[in-house]
């Protein structure tokens, strides 16, 4: 166990520096957006995969994140902290459906959120630029090129996030998110505040979620409302659902796995206009199968896939290895 | 004075609309537990296949209809049988995802067949209107409205006097006790399923009518009976019916009132509604157990 996660470590250390070297532009943007879209998720998944309550709004999050940062402009720091904190103030305002709605109400009130959000980022034009967006937003200044600058800030937050949600996950507030998960009745006889724990991990989401908004407007120089739809919500929770639930590498590797979708099947597919159908179609026929396909064969995600795999042919599976 | 009232009914056929959405989706959850999120691409498979049906075939309009209902039927008793059942007892999320799963993959389909420019259904409405009582209604206005009343009645009479009604009623209300009795929980989540997708073919041939077109994102208008499904409180029919109406009426008002707001207003009032009331406004608040 030990060694093998110190190979790991060692492994993703040099990769870590190496890749941006060697894997070309294209190839590393995606890894980028993958990189940023992995921070929103993790943060998705303490809401959905570790207090199971189910959100169709962090588009909405993570489309405040983005124009705050649009807004706030200055160092780094100063505007990602800013997202942040608006993304706690959201979070906190969501809080109360959270307390008073269970599972399916609170996915449709959710997806409330994406609707109200988009019309507020088209409609209050003096901050968002309305339906035209804004291509005003702070750059940071990083070392090489823009997307190896980019591959080592955003995949260095990755990890930054990995810490904090592992250690959250590990803290008596994760194990409270995990007592709510399992049965809310049984947790507030064990003497857990269910609203406060909800609320919590909703700040905890929202944070992550403006977080990577702002990553994810910065990046790219642009924000525009069309930005920031129900697809995006439901792309989070296929990232979450397809990489494993309450795990830290699901989110990553789901991240992963969405962003790289679409660009691997222009790669894939060869579609010529003559043949009427185009590649995003194709992507998102393929999207839509997944999702269902790994409900219903592994419901517990690629994690659980690469856990199984590590299990193999091992004389004494470990139960927190997810071995058992 | 007139005109208000003109705006009032214009919002009962729309609203009339948004209820035989709300209705499929009501249906479906009071009988098996699932929030149908591919109900928008059921709406949109039955305007597509309607607009097939009587442009491409030529067939007479109601007889299209029938057929692109039949149409959707098959496909949703597809999705029941080779997703949804499998999922029983699963968390709301699989389900959740599952049913978003299938709804963005058939959206592709339909897009793929049809491409994305309008499709006429060559409907006996068009865009005239007509003048009743002293009010002018566009004739799809008056076709919504017949087309939700009669929808309403029918269902109405469908759950208190027949067998099959009987039985999704009792399902709803006890499945267990149903199931002990011998109503198959297969039979009633078939049944729920074939009249999500009968009503939601309606919905859309209405949709797409008239002046309108089946297009694309018709799908998305789906989305847009959320707000009647939870005013409505989810499980009662009559809820649905009026949250329907409801959100027909805001939303016509907002848009002559407070032009660019219409969509938005909807999902406000929700919210707002959902804060005070969880249950929604009409469901007997529930002791919940514990």
């Amino acid at each position: 166990m030990r060694r093998w996660s110190l190979t790991a470590a060692l492994a993703a250390v040099a990769a870590y520096l190496v890749l941006p070297l060697t894997v070309d532009d294209y190839w590393l943007a995606v890894l980028n957006l993958a990189g940023i879209a992995a921070i929103g998720a993790l943060g998705l998944d303490l809401l959905t995969g570790r207090t199971g309550l189910l959100s169709l709004g962090h588009a909405a999050f993570l489309g405040a994140g983005a124009y705050t940062a649009a807004a706030v402009g200055g160092p780094f720091p100063l505007w990602l902290a800013a997202a942040g904190l608006v993304g706690a103030a959201l979070g906190l305002a969501a809080a109360p459906f959270a307390v008073r709605l269970r599972g399916h109400t609170l996915a449709i009130v959710t997806l409330a959120l994406v609707f109200v959000g988009q019309h507020v980022f088209r409609e209050w034009t003096s901050v968002t630029g309305g339906n035209a967006g804004r291509s005003d937003l702070p750059a940071v200044g990083l070392p090489g090129t823009h997307d190896q600058g980019w591959f080592w800030l955003v995949w260095a937050l990755v990890a930054a996030t990995l810490l904090v949600v592992g250690n959250v996950a590990r803290s008596r507030t994760g194990r409270a998110m995990a007592a709510v998960r399992s049965d809310e009745a049984a947790a507030a006889v064990m003497g857990v505040d269910v609203a406060r724990t909800k609320a919590a991990a909703f700040v905890a989401s929202g944070v992550l979620a403006a977080a990577a908004g702002a990553l994810y407007g910065s990046y790219r120089q642009y924000v525009g409302p069309e930005d920031w739809g129900l697809l995006v919500s439901v792309q989070y929770l296929a990232m979450v659902l397809i990489g494993g639930m309450a795990t830290l590498a699901g989110p990553v590797l789901g991240a992963l796995f969405v962003t790289a979708l679409p660009h691997v099947v222009d790669v894939v597919v060869e579609t010529g206009p003559a043949s009427g159908v185009t590649a995003a179609q194709v992507t998102q026929l393929v999207f839509g199968l997944l999702l269902v396909v790994v409900v219903m064969a592994e419901p517990r995600g690629l994690a659980a896939l690469a856990a199984r795999a590590r299990c193999n042919g091992r004389r004494s599976p470990r139960v927190e290895q997810g071995c058992a | 004075m007139t005109g208000v009232f003109e705006l009032v009914v214009k919002g009962l056929a729309l609203g009339s609309v948004y209820t035989l959405v709300a209705l499929g989706f009501v249906v479906v959850f009071k009988a098996t537990g699932v929030i149908n999120f591919a109900q928008g691409a059921l709406l949109l498979l039955g305007a597509y296949l309607t607009s097939a049906a009587a442009v491409g075939w030529g067939l007479p309009f109601p007889l299209a209809v029938a057929v692109a209902a039949l149409g959707a039927v098959a496909f949703a008793l597809v999705v029941e049988r080779l997703v949804v059942r499998r999922l029983q007892g699963r968390p709301a999320v699989a389900v959740v995802m599952a049913t978003l799963g299938v709804a963005i993959a058939a959206d592709q389909v339909v897009t793929m067949v049809w491409g994305f420019g309008p499709r006429h259904l060559d409907d006996p409405w068009g865009a005239g209107s007509v003048r009743v009582a002293g009010v002018v209604l566009s004739q799809v206005d008056v076709a919504a409205l017949v087309v939700g009343a009669a929808t309403a009645a029918g269902l109405a009479a469908f759950f208190r006097g027949t067998r099959l009604g009987l039985a999704l009623r009792a399902a709803a209300s006890d499945a267990e006790a149903a199931a002990a009795l011998g109503i198959r929980p297969a039979t009633v989540s078939r049944a729920a399923w074939a009249l999500a997708a009968t009503v939601a073919t309606l919905a859309g041939v209405l949709l797409a009518s008239g002046p309108g077109a089946a297009v694309p994102n018709l799908g998305e208008q789906a989305l847009r009976a959320f707000p009647a499904v939870v005013l409505g409180g989810f499980v009662s029919l009559g809820g649905a019916l009026a949250g329907g109406l409801a959100i027909g009426v805001v939303e016509v008002l907002t848009a002559r009132y407070l032009p660019g707001q219409e969509l938005v207003v909807p999902y406000l009032a929700m919210l707002a509604v959902v804060l005070v009331r969880p249950d929604g406004l009409l469901a007997p608040r529930e002791a919940r157990r514990l």
